[in-house]
């Protein structure tokens, strides 16, 4: 970590004249943003930013702090800002991780200048600066039919379940769909048609649901060229995901069933 | 105020855009082909490696005669036609999948993997012709 600032010091001088005073403790990073606006840019382009970042805040403060104080232009999403309503993905020093969940602390550089690179995420048309076209993704998301399909009469009480077939699909119903791991695939960088991890994912959650009825026809979906066996098992999407889902071994069991299950 | 060219309408969020699942195993026998087929390779061609390039003086052994000898045993010939149907088919696949990943344009594709079928064809043919069809006495 390089040495802090005293609001007096002379670096401070390039900063907006109503940006608020430098907390206690901060140090000055370079924040640089691959941007794009469609209405005046060719192609994507680098900018760098210098701003005040303390260890405790997250990546979204410093581009808050770019949006509010430097240059209200800057286009990202975000929403809850707190990891999880899944609006803030983008690559950040080369990973696709959640603006609201890294830590500065954990991107101060051992010697020298920090910088960090924010990239918007791989492998969906890029709309403005980060933010992307997701539809795509969503595309994927509802090929694979994400929601309960049973048959026959309406149960009058709740659809009962033992813990332990709660307990099957778990880990796969923490998905809040921010495409980090699909787009941090890369055979889905390379052919867009590829249902992707986090609809695999989704696919998984029902599939192994007890209460559920269409496993046949999701296993049929996921079996085609598109599905699960694209996957080369590189384990991006598992260290993508902010929610630390088992991604890739999500995959894997849905590669079993189409196995052995039928 | 401004007014937009394009009719304010939003798709039907159901509407199905994907060809409907074909519902053959194709791409999963392929799959577990490759697993198979790799682990038996490895075990062939490192075999084969052996005794071509180590064994017994090695490579520079190896002539027309010595050949000839190999080919002479019905256990070398189904040693090598194996290594051969595996290597082109277990070769041709993992190519047809980099195809699939990789060409842009349905054009593209197909075009490519015409090609890539044609010479796993000829290779593996020519081979498996040639291994039954082998004449030691050939002047």
């Amino acid at each position: 970590m390089t040495a802090t600032l005293s609001n007096n010091d002379s670096t401070t001088a390039d900063l907006p004249s109503d940006a608020p005073p430098i907390p206690e403790g901060a140090t000055m990073v370079t924040v640089k943003i691959e941007r794009f606006n469609p209405e005046v840019d060719e192609d994507l382009h680098w900018e760098s930013y210098r701003v005040p970042a303390l260890p405790t805040d997250r990546v979204l403060n410093l581009l808050h702090y770019i949006k509010w104080y430097i240059d209200g232009t800057l286009t990202f999403r975000r929403s809850c800002a707190h990891g999880v309503c899944g609006s803030d993905a983008m690559r950040i020093n080369g990973v696709n991780r959640l603006a609201c969940k890294v830590l500065l602390k954990d991107m101060f550089a051992k010697s020298g200048e920090t910088t960090i690179t924010v990239e918007p995420i791989k492998g969906l048309p890029v709309n403005k600066d980060l933010l992307v076209d997701m539809e795509p993704f969503f595309e994927a998301y509802r090929a694979i039919k994400p929601y309960l399909v049973t048959s026959g009469n309406e149960p009058t009480r709740e659809r009962t379940q033992s813990i332990a077939e709660r307990e099957r699909f778990d880990d796969t119903t923490k998905c809040i769909l921010c495409a980090a791991c699909t787009t941090s695939c890369p055979v889905y960088w390379s052919e867009g048609s590829y249902f992707g991890p986090a609809a695999i994912v989704n696919a998984h959650r029902f599939i192994f649901d007890s209460r559920d009825e269409a496993t046949e026809e999701r296993l049929d979906i996921l079996n085609d060229q598109d599905g699960v066996w694209r996957c080369r098992t590189t384990f991006n999407c598992t260290d993508a995901c902010p929610r630390g889902i088992q991604v890739t071994k999500a995959i894997q069991e849905v590669k079993r069933a189409l196995m052995f299950r039928r | 105020m401004t007014t937009t060219e394009a009719p304010l309408s939003v798709d039907k969020p159901r509407s199905a855009t994907r060809p409907a699942a074909r519902r053959n195993n194709f791409e999963l026998y392929s799959w577990v082909f490759m697993r198979l087929s790799g682990v038996v390779l490895l075990f062939l061609v490192l075999g084969h490696m052996l005794i071509m390039l180590f064994l017994d003086g090695g490579v520079q052994r190896i002539n027309f005669a010595f050949v000839a000898g190999r080919w002479a045993s019905p256990f070398w010939q189904f040693w090598d036609l194996t290594m051969l149907w595996l290597a082109g088919l277990h070769g041709g696949n993992g190519l047809r999948t980099v195809i699939n990943d990789y060409a842009r344009s349905e054009t593209t594709r197909f075009w490519l993997r015409t090609l890539l079928y044609c010479s796993i064809v000829l290779t593996v043919g020519l081979g498996t012709l040639v291994l039954f069809t082998f004449d030691p006495n050939i002047s």
